[in-house]
Order: structure tokens, then C-alpha cells, then sequence
């Protein structure tokens, strides 16, 4: 019989964050109202003597370190443990790694994992909160919460407005909690790009979803603009001709004036100058890309204190 | 051989009476007493007919007596992965689930594909509380590029031959191993799968596999395969195809097609298959995990109508244990597979009978006519005079809830833990002995 691990499992340990999709409406407008207090440079150390877990199985600039000077402004100390030079490269399994990291006294642990449900798998076997720092394509919390509070310090409202989410869509766990979080406060998505990237079924992950294949149907009129990575590879994979996605998706100056003239437009990084956006678009007026991995250190110091601060 | 755990009174004679018998094969729906002697059926006739004496007796009042169940496909992982059943557990939690006789599948360590291996299989040092039919490798080590020696194999006891876990791919070898199987009269067993659509993927293709951002089996990669396989099986003269665990509509097309040109076409389809949704994984649990993985609505809904008309010649679970290990990863990682033997007449009557009213003689049907039909088990799945003496009691009124810690398997993998069902097995008998009695 197999006694290495029960089949019992429990409910994720308050504070965690594993994705957009099953948090309240409540709890959004909480962690964004909560994000406007942080200030990184003045924060009080509510997270002094907290030990916070950054279990990175994919490589990242933007989230970990985000998460980690987020951490440390609030006077956590964190650990960073990568798979390249960690037993993970030995096999150790995800649930022994997690065990591991709680054995040393970890209090939560952010973790980012190229295999979807991931960060769930370790919640309902551990005491702690984990936060889902990205689950291969399923949810990116973190970043839907930044660019929602990011979005909110452009626009009034999510009431009435439109946003256009352009490119691999298929792939992006950006694009699924995106659209998870605005749908629930009645914006507008179109989801925009060929049949391979953005299939049919994408409709159905959330009310007030379109699709379009023409980009300036997307553009006309949208007040949000969301550009995606798209990867080459996978490009090629899918035998879509590059020029060809170019074409049609590139994201130009001249695409971007068939917006709105407030229009915003963001990108989650990392950004590839010259393949889903142009450089003029990148550094122009209307680029809010650098505001977006700014406005993450506060928003993960919220939901960092939602998990172990005192005052939730 | 007998086994020494169970010291169970081998009676050379065993009387079941008062039981209401379901043999769809012989055309019996009534009740009747049942005379089980040297491990045959010795006498079957309506209530207190039967003169002759016998050693012991059962009491089936109130009970279903019907021939022993059948299931076309299991994986009892012996030879090479005992960690997760041997032939005596997993055969264990076949008599629990009514099972008097089981299928192995060759995906084994190694490969089931010489006569040894299937001689091995059945040798009663295995330690077997019910029969086991060994269905062999089609292509050596399963590899999809050169035919077994199917003469042999069949010589030795194999049933059937199949790569299941993988499909026979290649035009040319499946048309090659349905001739030769014509030859021999022996089915080949299709684990319908286009690999090539769907290589990384772990569950159904739809709006739930893009929700939870796994990537997605589409029902195509199923349907493609049968579709081409039944184009065969009408070329092929006097070839057998059976299409295993059937799981979607477009497939359950093909095989149609298929039966009303005459070609000798059958399909399994499991208890899973007609219970759960794709929707099911849920938060990515992985004993929801298998494959073919659970399907749409649409699929489900057009398999109870398949079941119903008699398109779907047997039910069969594609009991797969796992360790808990194998199963408590990441849900891409995971290993694909569930048990099934204790669950599937509970299933059966809860969905099929209870929930979609398919009577219990179809149902019974499913688990012993149609079965011993698909690979030709002579003398099994009906309770005539001189058959063997293999036979399922169950009462379909008795509510209960199936608990996976107390499963016979050896492994915990399983979706219905904690389930409440209509229907239990009350005995199983295999060759006039009692294997199973619930407690």
C-alpha cells in the first residue's frame, strides 16, 4: 500500500491566491482598495518575521522580482528557489518540494509552475497560503490584478468599458484571468487573432467575450488595448507563416489610431520590439507597459499582506 | 491450485434459489433455480423443479441471478508493475464488482507478446480468483511496426490482440492485422487514438480544457481512427474489429456505419464514460484524469442512446490502477487511468437503469451476452445447461456508498469515492465456488 501520501487533502489555507477565476467580486475590489495604500518606499513591516517561499520553476524578471521587493518592503525575508539548481533537477516531485520549503519554515510560498493547476496541487496539501504566481497556461493573478489597478489609474470605470486582448491568446494564462477579472465588472472583451491562437471555445470562459480575426475590428472604438507575446516557435509550430501574423496582428501606430485617443496600451511583458507591437508603439504616448510593472510592487504587497498580514 | 487465502468450502454442488434470473443470451427473464455442479450449470428450471440434491445453497431471494459478468478490458499490470496490482488483488476486486471473468491488456512490463507471456498469464500460480483471458500485443513490444505471431498467441489463450494504451497507427499494419486476424478468427482490439493530435494533451478539447489552460484531446483524434479502422473492417472480409472504450458520438457514427454493412464491428464503452463530463476534472483532480478522457455532453448523451439501442455491444471499465504517487502530480503529468471493478454494476443501475430507465435485461446483457460475444468465450455469459458455472447475484434495489479505502485493488484511484449507488453485488461464482459474498 502506498503510505508516501494520503489521498486527504484540504481547502487552500486562507490568503492564497490561486486564481482570478474563483475569487469574489468583493475580494478584487479589496486587494486593488488595498493595493492604492502600499507605497513601497514607506511601508509599514506588517510581514516583519514572515518567511515567503519564491518557488520559481520558470524563468521570470517582472513577477519575481516584483514579488520579492514587494516582500521586503513589508519586512518579510524571502528564499528564492529556482528548478535549475535545486533538487527539482534531482526529480523531486512538487508535493515533496512543497513539504520540503514548509519543513524550513516557509509562511507562504509564491510559486510560478509551467503545469496548470500547479499552485492548486500544493494548496489543498499544505497549511500555508500559496499564491499562483503563473500556472503554465491557465492564470496569471498577480498580473490581471496590476493591469486591472493599472487600467483603473487611466479610466474612470470598468463600467462601460471596452478592451481589446490581440494575440496568442490560446497560450496566455495572462489573457484567461484578464479576461476573467473584467468580465466580472462588465467590460467589453474582444479577443483578437487567427483561428489556431484564439479558438472558438475561447468565448465561453467568461459572459461579455467576443472574437474577432480583423484587428482593426478589435481597435475601432476600444478604450484598452492588450498586446500578447507571441513566441516564433509556436508560430512555426502551427505553420502560421510570421510575415503573414505580422500583417494582419502587428500592433502600429497607425493600427492604434483606429482606437480611442485615450486609448491605453499595455503588454505584460516580456515585450518583443518589432513582432506583436512596433517600437513606436512601445515608447509612445499611449503606452502605459512601464506603469504595469510598476504598479505591480504595490499590488502584490496587497496581496501579500491579504495573506499574512494581520489586517485582511 | 488453491489459493490459500480464501479457505472457502469448494461444494461440488451449489444450489441458488428463489433468485429471479436475467440471461439475455438464453431469453430468460423469470425466476428460476439455478444447479451449479462440477463447475457447471447442471440444471436450470422455474422455482422448486429442480429434484436433484446438492451440497449447499443460496439464497437468492429478492436477488438477480444472472451469468457470471465479463469485462473486456482491464489492466491487471502483471507481469512488471505489481506496485500498483498483481493478478490476485486486481482479480480480488473483479469477484467484489461481480466480475466471474476478466480481459488483461498487454501494456504491461514487458510487453504481452509471446506465448510465454500469455501462458504465464494464466497460470493458476498467479494466484486468480476469477478467469483471466489474456488479449495479447498485436505488434511486437507494441511498437505499431510488426505483427505478433497471432497463430500463436492464440494457441496459447490470447482472446484478442491489441496495443491498447497506443493505437495500431499505420494503415498498412491495421489493415495487415485485421486480415490476419480474419484468418484466425480473432478480434483486434482498437485503442482508438490519433497521437499525432494529441501529443502533451491531457483531457477532452472544449471550453473546459481552455478554461483550466490544459491542452485539449479533440474528439477528432478518436473519430478519425474508428472511422478509418470501420473502412477497413468493410474491406476486410470476415475481420473483426473491436473499437475499445468508445467515448464519443462521432465514433459511435462510424461503428453504426459499420454494423449496418454487415462488417463485424463491436465497441465497448466504459462506466466512466457514460457517467462524467469533461466539466468534471473540476479543480484539476486527477482521478478524473484518463484516456480517452471524459467527454462532452453531447458525447455522453449520444453513448446512453447507444447503449439503449443496442449499438454498444458491452460495457467494460478499463480498470487501470495507478499508484498514488503516479497521481498526486501536476494533472498533465499524471498517469492516465482509473479502477473500475468494484464501481461498474453500481453505475450501471444508478445511471442506466435508475436515472435513464434502460431495463436491467439490457444492462445484464451488456455485462455477459454481449461481452462473451465480442471474443467468443464459449460456455460464458449465459447460465445454460453444461455452461460454466459462472454467475453474478446482485440486488438491484440495495442503496450503499462505494468507499475507496475499502477497494480490493491496490490502488486508490478512483473518481466515485464516497458515491452513493442503487445496486450491489451480494455473490460472484466462478466455476461453482463462491469468490466474492458482500458482507
Amino acid at each position: 500500500m502506498h503510505r508516501l501520501y494520503s489521498y486527504a487533502m484540504n481547502k487552500p489555507a486562507r490568503g492564497s491566491l490561486l486564481s482570478i477565476e474563483h475569487l469574489e467580486d468583493k475580494e478584487i475590489l479589496g486587494l486593488l482598495k488595498l493595493a492604492r495604500r502600499m507605497n513601497p518606499l514607506k511601508a509599514r513591516p506588517q510581514l516583519r518575521n514572515k518567511r515567503i517561499m519564491l518557488l520559481f520553476y520558470e524563468a521570470s524578471t517582472r513577477t519575481r522580482s516584483s514579488f520579492e521587493i514587494a516582500a521586503k518592503s513589508m519586512g518579510a525575508t524571502t528564499t528564492l528557489v529556482e528548478s535549475s539548481g535545486s533538487s527539482i533537477e534531482k526529480g523531486e516531485s512538487l508535493l515533496d518540494t512543497a513539504y520540503t520549503l514548509r519543513a524550513v519554515g516557509a509562511d507562504a510560498i509564491v510559486i510560478r509552475h509551467p503545469a496548470a493547476g500547479a499552485p492548486h496541487l500544493m494548496a489543498k496539501h499544505l497549511d500555508i497560503p500559496v499564491i499562483n504566481a503563473g500556472d503554465g497556461m491557465h492564470e496569471h493573478p498577480s498580473q490581471a490584478l496590476l493591469d486591472a489597478f493599472t487600467i483603473l489609474k487611466h479610466k474612470k470605470s470598468f463600467k462601460g468599458l471596452r478592451v481589446a486582448i490581440i494575440g496568442d491568446i490560446y497560450h496566455s494564462r495572462v489573457a484567461r484571468s484578464a479576461c476573467h477579472l473584467l468580465s466580472r465588472f462588465g467590460v467589453k472583451v474582444t479577443l483578437c487573432g487567427p483561428p489556431e491562437l484564439v479558438p472558438e471555445f475561447a468565448i465561453s470562459l467568461a459572459p461579455g467575450l467576443h472574437i474577432t480575426r480583423h484587428i482593426e475590428e478589435a481597435l475601432r472604438g476600444t478604450d484598452v488595448i492588450m498586446l500578447l507575446r507571441v513566441q516564433q516557435e509556436r508560430l512555426a509550430g502551427m505553420k502560421i507563416n510570421l510575415q503573414d501574423y505580422m500583417a494582419r496582428y502587428q500592433m502600429t501606430t497607425s493600427r492604434q489610431k483606429l482606437a480611442k485617443r485615450e486609448a491605453i496600451v499595455m503588454h505584460p511583458g516580456p515585450i518583443i520590439r518589432g513582432l506583436e507591437l512596433t517600437s513606436e508603439v512601445v515608447d509612445g504616448p499611449q503606452s502605459v507597459i512601464v506603469d504595469e510593472v510598476r504598479n505591480g510592487v504595490p499590488v502584490r504587497m496587497a496581496i501579500l499582506a491579504r495573506a499574512l498580514g494581520k489586517a485582511k | 491450485m488453491v489459493n490459500a487465502k480464501s479457505q472457502r468450502r469448494e461444494a461440488a454442488s451449489l444450489l441458488i434459489k428463489g433468485g429471479h434470473v436475467i440471461d439475455p443470451a438464453a431469453k430468460i427473464n423469470a425466476p428460476m433455480d439455478v444447479l451449479l455442479r462440477d463447475g457447471r450449470v447442471a440444471e436450470i428450471a422455474p422455482p422448486n423443479k429442480i429434484r436433484a440434491s446438492a451440497e449447499e445453497k443460496f439464497d437468492a431471494r429478492g436477488l438477480i441471478v444472472a451469468p457470471g459478468f465479463i469485462d473486456l478490458h482491464v489492466h491487471l499490470r502483471e507481469p512488471g508493475q505489481r506496485y500498483k496490482e498483481t493478478i490476485a488483488t486486481g482479480t480480488a476486486a473483479a469477484a467484489a464488482g461481480g466480475f466471474t471473468s476478466v480481459c488483461t491488456m498487454p501494456n504491461t512490463l514487458p510487453v504481452v507478446d509471446s506465448e510465454e507471456w500469455v501462458e504465464w498469464l494464466r497460470d493458476p500460480e498467479r494466484g486468480a480468483v476469477v478467469n483471466v483471458f489474456p488479449i495479447a500485443a498485436a505488434t511486437r513490444s507494441s511498437r505499431g511496426a510488426t505483427l505478433t505471431d497471432f497463430a500463436a498467441l492464440q494457441r496459447a489463450g490470447a482472446v484478442a490482440v491489441t496495443d491498447d494504451g497506443k493505437p495500431i497507427l499505420d494503415d498498412e499494419v491495421m489493415r495487415a492485422a485485421l486480415r490476419l486476424g480474419a484468418e484466425l478468427n480473432l478480434p483486434v482490439v482498437q485503442h482508438a487514438e490519433d497521437t499525432r493530435l494529441t501529443e502533451t494533451c491531457s483531457m477532452h478539447e472544449g471550453p473546459t480544457s481552455f478554461r483550466l489552460g490544459l491542452r485539449g484531446m479533440p474528439a477528432t483524434a478518436e473519430a478519425n481512427i474508428v472511422d478509418r479502422d470501420v473502412n477497413f473492417a468493410q474491406q476486410i472480409r470476415e475481420s473483426r474489429l473491436h473499437v475499445a472504450h468508445l467515448s464519443t458520438s462521432d465514433a459511435l457514427k462510424a461503428v453504426r456505419r459499420g454494423k449496418r454493412a454487415k462488417a463485424r464491428v463491436t465497441c465497448e464503452v466504459t462506466p466512466h464514460h457514460f457517467t462524467l463530463l469533461d466539466e468534471n476534472v473540476g479543480e484539476y483532480n486527477t482521478n478524473f484524469k484518463m484516456n480517452p478522457p471524459l467527454r462532452s455532453a453531447t458525447d455522453r448523451e449520444a453513448i446512453l442512446v447507444a447503449l439503449a439501442d443496442g449499438t454498444v455491444d458491452a460495457i467494460a471499465t478499463d480498470h487501470a490502477p495507478h499508484a498514488t504517487h503516479e497521481k498526486q502530480v501536476e494533472f498533465e503529468r499524471a498517469a492516465f487511468g482509473i479502477t473500475g471493478l468494484e464501481t461498474a454494476l453500481a453505475l450501471a443501475i444508478t445511471k442506466l437503469h435508475r436515472d435513464h430507465k434502460i431495463p436491467l435485461t439490457r444492462i445484464v446483457e451488456l455485462f455477459t451476452a454481449g461481452p462473451a460475444r465480442v471474443f467468443d468465450l464459449r460456455g460464458r455469459g449465459s447460465l445454460q445447461r453444461g455452461d460454466f458455472a459462472d454467475v453474478t447475484v446482485f440486488d438491484p434495489k440495495k442503496r450503499w456508498t462505494f468507499e475507496a479505502a475499502k477497494s480490493r485493488s491496490l490502488s486508490r484511484n478512483t473518481p466515485f469515492d464516497g458515491w452513493q449507488f442503487t445496486g450491489k453485488v451480494v455473490a460472484t461464482i466462478v466455476g461453482g465456488k463462491i469468490v466474492y459474498r458482500t458482507d
